[in-house]
């Protein structure tokens, strides 16, 4: 008799459920939902801008992993429309996995640089930031580093802070040393940074930067919207004190230029709202869209002839690697697992 | 599954009692018991299943490339992580346990349920507030090189808290409680007859611990153990912050960073057959012993009254892991909180809050539903395939989260995908996805994952109920439901409550399942959390994660009042069955 209650009960269930999703599916004549590895407060200001700009209503799901597989086990029953991720080599994985169709857009074209973009369309980047090496104003002399390269040589020795080699900004950098010098070359580098560190990799890139400005080591690598970040949060205030302890410097202007990577956006295969979608991507591609980006993110804006955040414009211009980022992302699984074999958290 | 040790404390009693009920009992027709189990131990099943299938996926050289470079390095530390939390949570749980159960001293009415609250704090939580405090450009070593006029690094030693040290003591601060818990649950049960015969016996107070109460306590202490060790083993937070390598690092690493699931899956699958192993063995190690106690009278437990001395070094023994567990994170977090709650306030802190709890509260429930119905139908009688089921639905609790989650994902698509077809074919309509990206999907992922703990906890609980009784009830005409509800229920009370707080409170620091597989703009306290600690930047989300704690403290201070009464329950349920 009573579990007939049990019976009931999960019976029950299932009508929610059906009348949840019944729900969602009826709301989504102006709707578009975006599975995004960027975190929601980062996107805000943009989707505010959209939404007031084209009266949709923009849907999200941050995670920092797993909404490929999610993605994947929908089908084409995924209510998703765009994926935003936080680097080239995320977007990669989606498009090898043939979840992603080509965005339409001449304009979106127009503003971002070829070599930002997917030759096939299926991606496109939205802004960039430099993979920048932070060095104590006091303790690093002008020249004595100019290249990542640098960072491998024996002047450095004990005078180096960074992340887990294996964070994905690592594994990008590291890729793009494979993807200019070799394999080898590249392994011999990652052990010669290895040997040069400071401490054991730990913290995020903000977290050297203080351990620079503290005297735990010289020089950190750090993508460069941080050196902004740092330099305006009015909410702790001790971080403008870190950022005030560095000069942040754009390695291989003599040569290759520096590490760049950029953040991305695509449309899926199984969008239902292609044309919203497309409209989304082409306008974070818009001088409006870059510029939030650029004066609240202090990222790089890819549409050429954006103003640059006068913060950014400060650090000056450089060369950025011009290197096709789907050959970089290429080396990204011999990156980490050149890591790996070299030991580089240990 | 991991509360099994639990049923052979009743070996002797549950042979006779296991099968009686249902032959003599059975009702003809359909027995819908056991059908119900079946179908409960394969809904929730499937998604283990989906990870396994998973990891029977090729997944290139990966294993080639682990095995020449990190693996050994991988399990030799997650080995240290294991044995240090493990011992650590061992000795704060057991000892606190003992000591606020068989002395008295002030301050214990406190401690029986402060003692429990560190379990509230997430991991990851605390290793952030720690490394703020005790990192070089912290306060505690600012203050010492001002002290003493130091310069850099080099002048001085001071232990370096992003180590395998410091994730051990991370770790053990907020997972004694589960050792804790079980410890002094089991500790309350002996009948102090055992123990007086042992002080008449001439042995002093610390030998009767150590030779009889501890003993005797065994299975339950390997159970909180095991607990512990399989949050170990599944925490990320935590080691990834530290940097240290370990092995669910490595399953993020093969996963994120090679773009391999499967190897992934792998990876977690040999770290469940790690997990089988190590219960099995700690099972092993006792197949010969039989726990029961004989004695039918249980007096009011001495409370052996300590001398000033003795009494301030038990205070101090309590009060050190609430104070390193619990009052220093929170009144860090309670710092931050004051920079930055109306951010916080702003960013709709109401209805995250509530979904956090009317989630965690609903997969509770769910939970225990679905837990003591198991744990009833296979004291029912049931065949040994459903016995291995059962154990095997329960299993989630031992697969990392975030791999847990890919599992669910794909099996939820699949059945979504599968309904959809099945409708367009005959229906010609589409359903599209039905479970996938909802609340239920989320519940469903929290009961999946959490069902041992209640499915243990019922289990055992009705492992203490005599056999008598169910042939009472039945001979006095009741069904196998309703000598459920009107004999087991009351009596097993306690340990219902005890499961639904563990499965609460679990649902609350839930991240990885409730990330992925969440709704459009949708947050859980633990998420908003994740979104700026994952940054590293946990101040700006610290009324948050204060909220998890505090919310997490109420059911503690419930169980705990509950705790203290069983122990009468318990008195009174053994008169009644000398009687």
């Amino acid at each position: 008799m009573k579990n007939t209650s049990i019976t009931q009960k999960l019976t029950l269930g299932a009508a929610v459920g059906l009348a949840l999703s019944a729900f969602g599916a009826t709301a989504g004549a102006q709707e578009l939902n975006v599975y995004s590895y960027r975190q929601a407060f980062l996107i805000d200001p943009l989707v505010q801008a959209f939404e007031k700009e084209t009266g949709a209503k923009v849907n999200i799901v941050f995670s920092k992993k797993g909404l490929l597989q999610r993605l994947q086990s929908e089908g084409m029953n995924s209510p998703a429309d765009v994926v935003l991720t936080a680097d080239a080599s995320q977007i990669v994985q989606f498009d090898q996995a043939g979840l992603l169709q080509p965005f339409k857009s001449d304009a979106l074209k127009g503003n971002v640089p070829a070599q930002y973009r997917d030759p096939n369309d299926m991606w496109t980047g939205l802004t960039m930031r430099a993979r920048a090496v932070y060095a104590s104003k006091t303790r690093v002399k002008e020249g004595e580093l100019t290249t990542y390269e640098d960072l491998a040589k024996p002047h450095m020795k004990g005078r180096i802070c960074t992340r887990s080699g294996k964070h994905p900004y690592n594994v990008t950098l590291t890729a793009s040393i494979i993807a200019a010098n070799g394999e080898a070359a590249a392994e011999d580098w990652a052990r010669g940074v290895k040997a040069n560190l400071a401490r054991k990799p730990q913290g995020n890139d903000r977290a050297q930067v203080k351990a620079i400005f503290e005297g735990e080591c010289d020089v950190s690598l750090g993508n460069s919207y941080y050196f902004g970040k740092m330099i305006t949060n009015e909410k702790k205030p001790e971080q403008k004190e870190w950022a005030a302890a560095v000069n942040i410097l754009f390695p291989n202007q003599g040569d290759r230029g520096t590490h760049v990577n950029v953040s991305t956006g695509a449309i899926t295969k199984a969008s239902k709202n292609f044309d919203l979608a497309n409209a989304f991507l082409t306008f974070l591609s818009s001088e409006t869209a870059q510029t939030i980006y650029s004066s609240g993110n202090f990222e790089y804006p890819l549409k050429p002839g954006v103003q640059m955040d006068p913060l950014v414009a400060s650090w000056g211009t450089f060369k950025a690697d011009d290197t096709n980022l789907t050959k970089i992302v290429a080396a990204q699984t011999a990156a980490t697992k050149l890591m790996d074999k070299v030991g580089f958290d240990d | 599954m991991f509360f099994f040790g639990q049923n052979r404390m009743n070996e002797t009693v549950s042979s006779t009692l296991v099968d009686a009920p249902h032959k003599r009992f059975k009702t003809p027709g359909i027995d819908v018991w056991a059908f119900g189990t079946l179908v409960v131990c394969l809904g929730v099943a499937m998604p283990i299943v989906w990870v396994l299938g998973l990891a029977f996926t090729p997944s290139g050289d990966i294993w080639q490339h682990l095995v020449d470079t990190v693996l050994a390095n991988l399990v030799s530390t997650t080995l240290l992580l294991m044995v240090g939390v493990g011992f650590g949570t061992f000795v704060i749980g057991t000892g606190t346990a003992w000591i606020v159960t068989m002395c008295r001293f002030p301050g214990k009415r406190i401690f029986e349920w402060a003692l429990l609250i560190p379990m509230a704090v997430p991991a990851y939580v605390i290793a952030y507030v720690y490394t703020d405090l005790l990192e070089y450009s912290g306060p505690i070593q600012g203050m010492i090189r001002d002290m003493f006029g130091f310069e850099t690094k080099r002048d001085y030693y001071f232990p370096e808290i992003r180590s395998l040290g410091g994730a051990i003591t991370m770790m053990t601060l907020v997972l004694y409680p589960y050792v804790y818990l079980l410890a002094r649950a089991s500790f309350l049960e002996q009948s102090v007859c055992v123990l007086e015969a042992s002080r008449t016996l001439g042995k002093g107070p610390w030998e009767s611990f150590l030779k009889v109460a501890l003993p005797l306590a065994r299975p339950a202490i390997a159970v909180g153990v095991s607990l512990v060790m399989m949050e170990t083993l599944n925490d990320y937070g935590t080691v990834d912050f530290f940097a240290v390598s370990t092995f669910s690092k490595g399953i993020y690493d093969v996963w994120l960073n090679m773009n391999s699931p499967e190897g992934a899956a792998q990876l977690a699958s040999m770290l469940l057959m790690f997990v089988m192993v190590l219960i099995g063995l700690e099972r092993y190690g006792r197949r010969k012993q039989k726990f029961h106690n004989t004695a039918t009278q249980t007096r009011a437990l001495p409370g052996f009254k300590l001398s000033p001395r003795l009494g301030a070094l038990a205070f101090i023994a309590c009060a050190l892991p609430v104070i390193l567990g619990f009052l220093v994170p929170a009144w860090v977090l309670g710092g931050y909180a004051l920079d930055f709650y109306q951010d916080t306030l702003d960013a709709n802190y109401w209805t995250t809050t509530w979904n956090s709890l009317m989630l965690s509260s609903l997969a509770a429930a769910i939970a225990i539903i679905l837990g003591v119905f198991l744990a009833y139908s296979l004291r029912l009688g049931q065949s040994p395939w459903i016995h291995a089921m059962t154990r095997f639905a329960a299993l989630g609790y031992a697969v990392p989260g975030a791999v847990l989650a890919i599992g669910l994902v794909m099996y939820l698509g699949w059945v979504d995908n599968t309904i959809d077809g099945w409708a367009r074919e005959n229906f010609g309509l589409s359903t599209g996805l039905i479970f996938s990206g909802t609340i239920i999907a989320i519940t469903f992922g929290y009961v999946v994952r959490f069902l041992s703990l209640s499915f243990g906890s019922a289990e055992a609980g009705l492992g203490k109920i005599t056999a008598n009784m169910d042939g009472a009830a039945r001979t006095l005409g009741l069904g196998p439901m309703a000598t459920l509800r009107r004999v087991h229920l009351p009596i097993m009370r306690g340990s219902i409550m005890t499961a639904a707080l563990l499965v609460f409170v679990d649902c609350m620091k839930e991240l990885p399942m409730t990330v992925m597989l969440r709704p459009f703009n949708f947050e859980t306290l633990a998420t908003f959390v994740h979104q700026y600690a994952s940054d590293e930047m946990l101040p700006e989300a610290a009324l948050a994660a204060l909220s998890i704690v505090i919310a997490g403290i109420i059911p503690v201070i419930l169980l705990s009042l509950t705790i203290a009464k069983s122990r009468a329950g318990h008195q009174t349920l053994k008169e009644n069955t000398a009687q």
